[in-house]
């Protein structure tokens, strides 16, 4: 698929092999600027590996990555990072003896500079740097709605709702061109889900990001996508806009099997 | 919008605040601020010539020691099982540059920078006391992510047999090099040890002897010093948040944007180089380098004090490190010796060293798993996380953004 404001990543043909189990099969995909797109598929259809192949965890056995026209195919992932391309975990992965603020400030690594010597002697430039990145995890803690007075409190000790914000945080200190979230609405409520649904259209609209979301929630995925792709066993079963994603009967089949798909397809025959 | 330091109920747990043991910041600085004093004059009220100084100098250079393994086991995680390695590398330095064990430098005539007094009149390589440091950091350093390159695959307990069996290779290495000859030299000068060393030559001081001790505690004391002022430097800095990181979660921490290899190089480096400083001034001032020092067990005494003290606290370490050092060299030999021949046992509580060092360490573990002045993160990680704060209600119902 091909977009008019040109692709911030592309990535083609990517398979990743464990041992003798295919977990992805060359699947080509890729993502407009400043747009939301999803990926879905059933428990274990390889999105995971997926993101993890994007993100330089994993290195795909064939295929190529490439993200603002630079190949980063199997790239080492602070790397990519610093590219611009930023990631939170299905289940939340934060440093848990580090407090909310510290969090951020290490997802704004590759934004400094300070090196050994300079972490020792913190000659004033140093000492500029360290606050305005402290500054910074402030702004973007309260920017995805932390109340100041958890800022200090240790990550391990926020409630979920609070350590996704603070992982979502983290993610946007790097200053990231694209943001991949893992299942974001996991363990949410409908409000909270629907609360982020607008919150990533607020950072589409108001950073200009781009989103890859990986998401079980149909309600979230379908009001928020401009674009769904959908794997099933490792491959590609379907893409294009939420509507006509929602209507593929092989999208019903891999979600609901086979003999409901085609029950679903009866009635809405007959009625 | 300003920071949340004066929110009610953060305070308390802030961890950015290294070893805070709740006290109050001023009453922190007040007590680091005489530590320090007394630690200075120390010497001008004892015996500038006896036993309890040469303890106390011991001890300074251990807590040196002991602050470079912090750095590598205690912030960033990375069991060191091999430190000894670092020592022998900082005291061969010292033996090389600044002895007469080369005693055919330049035809007989020695070689001679920066030095005076009468070790510029002998054979051999003598190097001034400073460059001989610096060498022995330059030294440790390479030798530091030599030793780290092989771990960075590695997580956990696999780290501690890769570094142990460095420790070994150089401690071998030490006691069998004198039979490894060439340009006219040994490797090492085994367990016959090189000696005589030449004594700290300083500028602007007159040339140590062995007999007054002061000087030498004082130059350990600096060197404690600037590893104290390293350590509380780098836990609060861009690196010691990314070592945390990468401590806790590592795949979190390269998705964050840390460079593993990099980062954990420089935690080993850095850490290293303290070993070295360490063992080229207890080079000099044991006035030998010899083979027997090396072994093992002294890495296992190195990581016993960081745990007694309490892994990742500045502070808990010092303590650690100069309580085990004591405990060694005074406390056992001196004081308690005579305990079993009163009792009426026959044997020397000194072969028992090892033994009372791990009794304390089971009592420890016992009683005070997370050190004798934990670190607020350690604490949190041996205890789960179970901490009971003041949450409001309010915040389970998140607010979305």
């Amino acid at each position: 698929m091909s977009h008019a404001g040109g692709s911030l990543l592309e990535a083609s043909g990517i398979t990743k092999q464990f041992g003798g189990l295919t977990a992805v099969n060359d699947v080509s995909f890729s993502i407009p600027n400043k747009a939301i797109v999803s990926l879905i598929g059933p428990n274990g259809a390889g999105k995971t590996t997926f993101f993890n192949i994007l993100t330089g965890l994993y290195k795909p056995t064939l295929g190529r990555v490439s993200f603002g026209g630079a190949n980063i195919t199997g790239g080492r992932p602070d790397r990519i990072m610093s590219l611009g391309l930023a990631r939170t975990f299905q289940n939340i992965r934060l440093f848990g003896t580090m407090s909310a603020v510290e969090n951020v400030m290490v997802g704004q690594h590759a934004r400094m500079s300070a090196g050994l010597i300079g972490s020792i002697l913190r000659p004033p430039r140093v000492g500029r740097e360290e606050r305005t990145v402290r500054a910074k995890a402030v702004e973007m803690l309260s920017y995805v709605g932390l109340r100041v007075a958890l800022h200090d409190q240790l990550a391990t000790n926020l409630a979920y709702g609070d350590q996704r914000r603070v992982e979502i945080a983290r993610a946007l200190a790097s200053e990231p061109k694209l943001l991949l979230l893992d299942e974001p609405t996991a363990g949410m409520n409908p409000q909270e889900s629907a609360d982020l649904t607008r919150f990533m259209e607020r950072l589409r609209d108001e950073m200009g990001l781009s989103i890859l979301l990986i998401e079980h929630d149909m309600k979230v995925v379908m009001g928020v996508s401009e674009y769904v792709t959908v794997l099933d066993h490792g491959e590609k079963i379907s893409e294009g806009d939420a509507q006509s994603v929602r209507n593929d009967p092989v999208v019903v089949e891999a979600y609901l099997g086979k003999q409901e798909a085609e029950r679903q397809r009866q009635e809405s025959g007959e009625g | 919008m300003s920071t949340a330091t004066a929110a009610p109920g953060a305070k308390a747990t802030d961890p950015s605040q290294n070893g805070s043991f709740g006290l109050p910041r001023e009453v922190r600085i007040g007590l680091a601020i005489a530590a320090i004093l007394a630690g200075a004059l120390l010497p001008l009220f004892i015996d500038g010539e006896g036993g309890f100084i040469d303890d106390a100098t011991i001890a300074l250079a251990y807590v040196v020691m002991a602050l470079g393994l912090n750095i590598i086991v205690g912030f960033a995680g990375l069991l060191d099982l091999g430190y000894v390695a670092f020592f022998a590398i900082g005291a061969y330095t010292m033996g090389y540059f600044g002895s007469l064990f080369h005693i055919t430098a330049d035809g007989g005539e020695g070689v001679h920078i920066l030095v005076s007094g009468p070790a510029a009149e002998l054979p051999g390589i003598h190097m001034n006391f400073l460059l001989i440091v610096v060498l022995a950091i330059i030294a440790t350093t390479i030798a530091g992510m030599v030793i780290g390159l092989p771990t960075l695959r590695l997580r956990g307990d696999y780290i501690a047999i890769v570094t142990l069996a460095f420790g070994e290779i150089v401690g071998r290495i030490a006691i069998n090099g004198d039979e490894i000859k060439g340009f006219g030299t040994q490797l090492t000068a085994g367990r016959q040890g090189i000696t005589p060393v030449d004594k700290i030559d300083l500028p602007f001081l007159e040339a140590f002897n062995s007999l007054q001790l002061r000087p030498w505690y004082w130059v350990a004391f600096a060197l404690v010093l600037i590893a104290l002022f390293v350590n509380f430097r780098l836990v609060d800095s861009r690196l010691g948040r990314a070592w945390i990181a990468l401590r806790e979660d590592e795949v979190a921490a390269v998705s964050m944007g840390v460079p593993l290899v990099k980062t954990k190089l420089l935690a080993y480096g850095t850490g290293a180089a303290f070993g070295g400083v360490s063992g080229a001034f207890l080079g000099s001032y044991l006035n030998t380098v010899n083979a027997d020092q090396f072994q093992f067990s002294f890495s296992i005494f190195i990581l016993a004090m960081i745990i007694l003290g309490g892994l990742g606290s500045i502070w808990g370490v010092v303590i650690g490190a100069v309580a085990l050092s004591f405990i060694n060299n005074r406390l056992i030999p001196d004081v308690l010796n005579d305990v079993p021949a009163k009792i009426g046992l026959d044997f020397d509580l000194t072969e028992l060293s090892f033994g009372i060092f791990g009794f304390l360490l089971v009592i420890m573990m016992v009683l005070r798993p997370e050190g004798l002045l934990p670190e607020r993160r350690r604490q949190i990680e041996l205890t789960a996380g179970v901490e009971d704060l003041a949450v409001d209600d309010d915040s389970y119902e998140a607010k979305v953004p």
